[in-house]
């Protein structure tokens, strides 16, 4: 250590080392809690048995095309739901390594903060990505039927949603020392975000202003993209929609805008 | 590679290294940091030498666990400057952040994963991998005793063994300074002893540096030197022996069931002012007898406590002469306690500093 002002570790290892123990610990704690797979997975999939049988045949959402049933339409959006729970349990692991003093430990370690931010975000990437994997395995009972072009969409549009999430759901945690203040973020913006993403409904049948919003909604179009790849012609020509590559260019960008700001957050170092 | 290249092998736990050889390991200059209006730190100045045991001692909201948070690189500070290893924290935060070894109040280790999961993963974090990181592993669960444990799960552990462990991941990269903030919190008096042993000889294997905060004199006197805090400013550095023989040779404290009570008549016998503190009664350091009466001799007079006892020998449990500590020194300094007036030994789990809170930006 004679060069007093240069780190002795400045090599790529300095970079891809940590970022890929902090992304393991993510994988290894999920795995090891039980309870975490069953919420994230085990959730959404009665969601989608109970709303989409219950609701299914009483209240038809206007816009459906015909033919189509309630459980086939709504399976994509379950689909995400399960991406979107993934991301917040891991947003509620920022403030729970927070509090309990294990993020300090990190940020006191000559660590970059992009990858801490990136070890964070891809953990609630790949589980995300992973439960919503699993989950397509389902779709022949709803009624879709899985080709190979299918699933490389879906996949790819499940990818770039679980990121755009994480990310943001990183962002909304990093400041945060209470699980209780995130649970405002999640029941008035992450929740809201995936309602009104036409996983429920399609924007179509919406009233105006609804539909205003759900153009706005950066999740909307992630969720088009995996309607894309996963609905027959007919289905997406009664529904509308964009062409896959949209949604999916939409949802990178929001996606490595929400990277972008989750970096300089961490990066910043506390002012008295 | 050895810790530091300036520190001394031979230095004893508790004594101070010469300063005038060597360059400070910690650097302090003017150093202050505001939080809107209220004044968390203000011109603090001081440095820590290599191969030294420093104690930042003051009570709590004193601003000792926002300086620690300054040298660790979390914080910054609204003016002057913090030197870790002559590098600037704000300037140089990642090289700072290499020489250091930090073990906070709040566990730092993943409860979920096993001891050397742990430790592994700090390895990573700072670029250590592979047999490299692996012999250090072996080295350090060896070197704290937890080589039987190393496959548990961090949760599984007693206080005592966590802390221990927390020690060993802060060690793990081999640090120029650790940084320890309360490290006795929470632990029973056993843990908390064999804390302390650990500490002794790795500082006398070592010479590394380390700077603690406490509350507590007891911890405090260990080491070579002390920083009194109170309210943001530093009221005092010196040695614990050197701040403790300004006050005096001499002290008596008397322990009564009803110290209210007999605290008034106390002085008009003695004509002193008589301190009620932890629920005992201090008579003024260096002054046994009443004023005057000694004719400026330095010496105790023992007649005193004949004369305490003579008096009001019925309701006194004890009478005790000892030396001042470092709680009368800073009673002395600031007119007010470390411990404050409540009992016990003030071991602070319940009270959280202002500024200490593990979330980073808003001040109050």
């Amino acid at each position: 250590m004679t060069d007093h002002t240069a780190s002795p570790i400045r090599d790529g290892m300095a970079f891809w080392l940590p970022t890929w123990s902090l992304f393991a610990r993510e994988v290894l704690r999920f795995v090891r809690q039980r309870n975490r797979v069953i919420g994230s997975l085990g959730t959404p999939l009665l969601f989608w048995v109970l709303l989409g049988s219950g609701i299914g045949e009483s209240m038809r959402p206007p816009g459906l095309g015909q033919g189509m049933g309630y459980l086939t339409y709504f399976f994509p959006g379950t689909l995400m739901l399960v991406v979107l729970f993934t991301a917040i349990f891991s947003s509620f692991s920022v403030i729970q390594d927070r509090n309990e003093g294990f993020l300090q430990g990190v940020l006191v370690a000559p660590v970059p903060r992009l990858a801490i931010v990136l070890g964070k975000v891809m953990g609630g990437t790949v589980l995300g990505f992973g439960q919503g994997m699993l989950l397509l395995l389902l779709a022949p009972l709803a009624g879709i039927s899985l080709g190979w072009e299918a699933v490389l969409g879906a996949a790819a549009a499940i990818f770039l949603s679980a990121l755009g999430l994480s990310a943001l759901g990183f962002l909304m945690a990093w400041r945060m020392d209470s699980v209780q203040g995130f649970h405002a973020v999640m029941n008035l913006l992450l929740m809201p975000m995936w309602l009104m993403s036409g996983a429920l409904f399609p924007a179509s049948g919406a009233s105006p202003w609804l539909r205003w919003a759900m153009v706005a909604n950066p999740l909307t179009y992630g969720m088009d993209a995996l309607r894309g790849a996963l609905h027959s012609g007919a289905e997406r020509a009664a529904m509308g929609g964009q062409p896959p590559w949209v949604g999916l260019a939409v949802m990178g960008a929001f996606a490595v805008t929400m990277l972008l700001l989750s970096v300089w957050v961490a990066s910043r170092q506390e002012r008295g | 590679m050895k810790p530091s290249p300036a520190a001394n092998p031979n230095a004893t736990p508790g004594e101070s290294v010469n300063p005038s050889a060597q360059m400070a390991m910690v650097g302090l200059r003017d150093l202050c940091l505001s939080y809107g209006e209220h004044r968390a730190l203000r011109d603090i100045s001081f440095e820590v030498w290599r191969g030294e045991r420093f104690a930042l001692l003051g009570p709590n909201g004193s601003g000792k666990s926002t300086l620690l948070r300054i040298l660790s690189t979390l914080l910054r500070p609204s003016s002057g400057t913090a030197e870790v290893d002559g590098l600037d924290t704000t300037a140089h935060p990642a090289a700072v952040r290499n020489r250091l070894g930090v073990v906070f109040q709040t566990p730092g280790l993943d409860i979920k994963l096993s001891v050397a999961e742990n430790l592994r993963f700090q390895g990573y974090l700072f670029g250590l991998s592979g047999k490299k990181l692996a012999a250090r592993v072996d080295q350090v669960l060896e070197r704290f005793g937890l080589e039987s444990r190393r496959r548990d799960k961090v949760e599984t552990l007693s206080g005592g063994l966590k802390r221990r462990a927390e020690l060993a991941k802060a060690l793990l990269h081999r640090p120029a300074l650790l940084l320890l903030d309360e490290p006795s919190t929470g632990l029973d008096p056993a843990a908390r002893r064999n804390f302390w042993d650990t500490l002794d000889q790795l500082h006398a294997e070592s010479g590394l540096t380390i700077v603690l905060t406490t509350h507590l004199m007891d911890e405090a006197e260990r080491c070579g030197r002390v920083a009194l805090l109170d309210q943001g400013r530093t009221v005092a550095v010196d040695t614990p022996g050197a701040l403790k023989r300004d006050l005096g040779e001499s002290k008596v404290v008397i322990e009564t069931p009803r110290p209210a009570e007999l605290k008034p008549r106390l002085e008009s016998l003695l004509g002193l002012e008589v301190t009620l503190r932890d629920g005992k009664l201090h008579l003024p350091p260096n002054q046994g007898t009443p004023a005057g009466a000694s004719g400026g001799e330095k010496g105790f007079d023992v007649s005193v406590i004949q004369r305490l006892l003579d008096q009001f020998g019925d309701e006194i449990t004890a009478v005790r002469l000892g030396r001042p500590t470092l709680d009368d020194v800073f009673l002395a300094r600031t007119g007010r306690t470390i411990t404050g007036s409540g009992d016990g030994d003030g071991d602070g789990d319940e009270i959280r500093e202002a500024g200490e809170n593990v979330s980073p930006g808003e001040g109050p």
